[in-house]
């Protein structure tokens, strides 16, 4: 009797374990909201210190029309500095991880690169390009191409010398052993990477639109709290940072569709059954 | 005119020429379709001898002709085995076994318009060594003893006119080992390609080979030979006969000869396992 049942048991719980992790995130933020409205009218804060969520929904919904196109110009500008990073942060990571030449020469630059504050170069695109949407692109750009660019040469530059030498014992040239080993043992770091890359490109964009544009979330922000609507730049802060969870969720679902031979033991869900 | 003829071949690692002298004038010679092992003690540079032959490594001093031509890169006339089953995790069992039709010649050109044939060949080969019903799975699907079997109908799917085997086995089980023995077999007298098997398992170089050659300790050299008269096919009890007893303790006397110069430690294990 409790041998028949026990499994049975077993399947309850885990399934209101799926649930749970389902429905865990959207308790865990509305108790968050919940517990900042309750902080503020307890200290009775003024708003254009800490507004309430309520003030911040409410002046969302006012001000929607702006926000949505203000939030289309920061996700249009978002995805296409994401894009070029993708596309070069692929071609450089393969070329940098599969020769130990091209590696040793342009690590260090790129290192020395990466360590310049982005910000600090917004001024200089601006100069270039004078001020608008392709400041922001380029941010988004240099920003999100380093991560790409070091886990993909990392993911081919660490391919176990045991395979490649299966593939080199047959005769393969390089960029065979690139192709049938290196490209897809990468991919996992690739995608790893895609996660890191699309929210710091939301980062540059944002911060580039702040300093030098006049369209986009960012430039929304900063007018906001320049005209002391508080509620408004917290609304823009709210939009961000729901794009961003919504890219990061697109990337993740990539992902395992992509790599799911990488993560196997995490989630039976997507593992044929063994 | 033998197919795999090895004359004094040396080989030091390193580029300024102070690194570990792995070779030091090994010799010997494989006749075409011939089952050769080789033994030695551990760390004899028995896999050093493997890449060697394949070309993966190009030697010190002295010459590789495989097939009456000199080695100076990797052939496609070879398979390769390793001790580690080394399978792509990305990709099926069948998709596995099918990578050296992607790059070998010429299968490579035939690959897309003939792909069934070729699968079907990859079926029938997984059905020799029982992995039939395992080709769609991924390697972690598998069992070690399943890997290694995927690994060798790798090795042999391109029809190799010489198979290296590098302790294929090593990490598996003794009945697994012996299950695998069999069907090594099976595959070799089907086909009859030039093997050398690199073993620590005496009894398994008994089993298999037509010939064994002993290493020396560090720097490897080829210090003996035994040729193994036990027809074919051959069954597992055959190695526990007098005369396979016999060889595998005379083999067991040489190698433990050669530990007993060299530096290890584990001179003492080998008594050990001789009580």
């Amino acid at each position: 009797m409790t041998l028949r049942e026990a499994p049975r048991k077993r399947r309850r719980l885990r399934l209101s374990r799926k649930m749970q992790r389902r429905v865990l995130p959207w308790i865990v933020t509305i108790l968050l909201f919940v517990l900042w409205e309750l902080v503020v009218r307890a200290f009775d804060i003024e708003p254009f210190i800490l507004p309430a969520p309520s003030a911040i929904f409410a002046s969302g919904w006012q001000w929607r029309g702006p926000i949505l196109d203000n939030a289309w110009q920061t996700f249009l500008t978002t995805a296409v500095g994401f894009a070029i990073a993708v596309v070069f942060g692929l071609l450089a990571g393969v070329a940098i991880g599969s020769s130990t030449m091209v590696y040793d020469g342009f690590y260090p630059a790129l290192i020395g690169f990466n360590t310049i504050p982005k910000v600090a170069v917004i001024p200089i695109l601006v100069i270039w390009f004078g001020i608008g949407t392709v400041p922001a692109i380029i941010t988004a750009f240099l920003l999100s191409f380093f991560p790409i660019l070091v886990n993909v040469a990392t993911g081919i530059a660490t391919v176990e010398p045991e395979l490649r030498d299966v593939l080199r014992a047959l005769g393969a040239t390089r960029w065979q052993v690139i192709q049938k080993v290196g490209l897809p043992r990468s991919m996992p770091y690739f995608f790893a990477s895609l996660k890191v890359a699309i929210t710091v490109a939301f980062v540059g964009s944002i911060v580039a639109e702040t300093v030098a544009s006049n369209k986009g979330i960012g430039n929304l922000m900063l007018v906001a709290s320049s005209r002391f609507e508080v509620p408004l730049a917290f609304a823009g802060l709210l939009v961000t940072s729901m794009m961003g969870i919504g890219m990061y969720l697109v990337a993740e679902i990539v992902e395992r569709r992509m790599t799911g031979w990488a993560t196997r033991g995490t989630d039976a869900a997507i593992t044929p059954q063994g | 005119m033998n197919f795999v003829e090895l004359e004094r071949v040396s080989l030091r690692y390193g580029e300024d020429g102070d690194g570990t002298l792995a070779l030091d004038g090994a010799t010997l010679s494989v006749g075409s379709g011939e089952f050769v092992a080789v033994v030695g003690p551990s760390g004899c540079g028995k896999s050093t001898l493997m890449k060697v032959v394949t070309g993966l490594w190009p030697p010190t001093a002295g010459s590789v002709m495989v097939s009456g031509r000199e080695v100076s890169e990797p052939l496609s006339i070879v398979g390769m085995a390793f001790q580690n089953p080394t399978l792509l995790p990305w990709r099926t069992t069948l998709d596995n076994v099918m990578l050296p039709l992607e790059i070998v010649e010429p299968h490579c050109r035939k690959l897309r318009r003939e792909q069934e044939a070729y699968r079907a060949k990859a079926r029938d080969l997984l059905a020799l060594v029982g992995l039939i019903g395992f080709e769609d799975r991924f390697p972690w699907q598998l069992s070690g003893g399943m890997q290694q079997r995927a690994s060798l109908c790798r090795a042999l799917i391109h029809d190799p006119a010489l198979l290296l085997l590098d302790e294929p086995f090593a990490a598996l089980d003794m009945f697994t080992r012996e299950e695998l023995w069999l069907a090594l077999q099976d595959l070799w007298l089907a086909r009859r390609p030039t093997v050398i098997l690199v073993t620590h398992d005496l009894r398994e170089a008994v089993f298999l080979a037509d010939r064994v050659l002993v290493m020396s300790s560090r720097p490897g050299r080829i210090i003996a030979e035994r040729a193994v008269e036990l027809r074919r096919p051959r069954a597992l009890a055959d190695t526990y006969a007098p005369y396979a007893v016999g060889l595998v303790h005379e083999l067991r006397e040489q190698i433990g000869a050669e530990r007993g110069s060299g530096t290890e430690r584990g001179s003492s294990a080998m008594r050990g396992a001789r009580t």
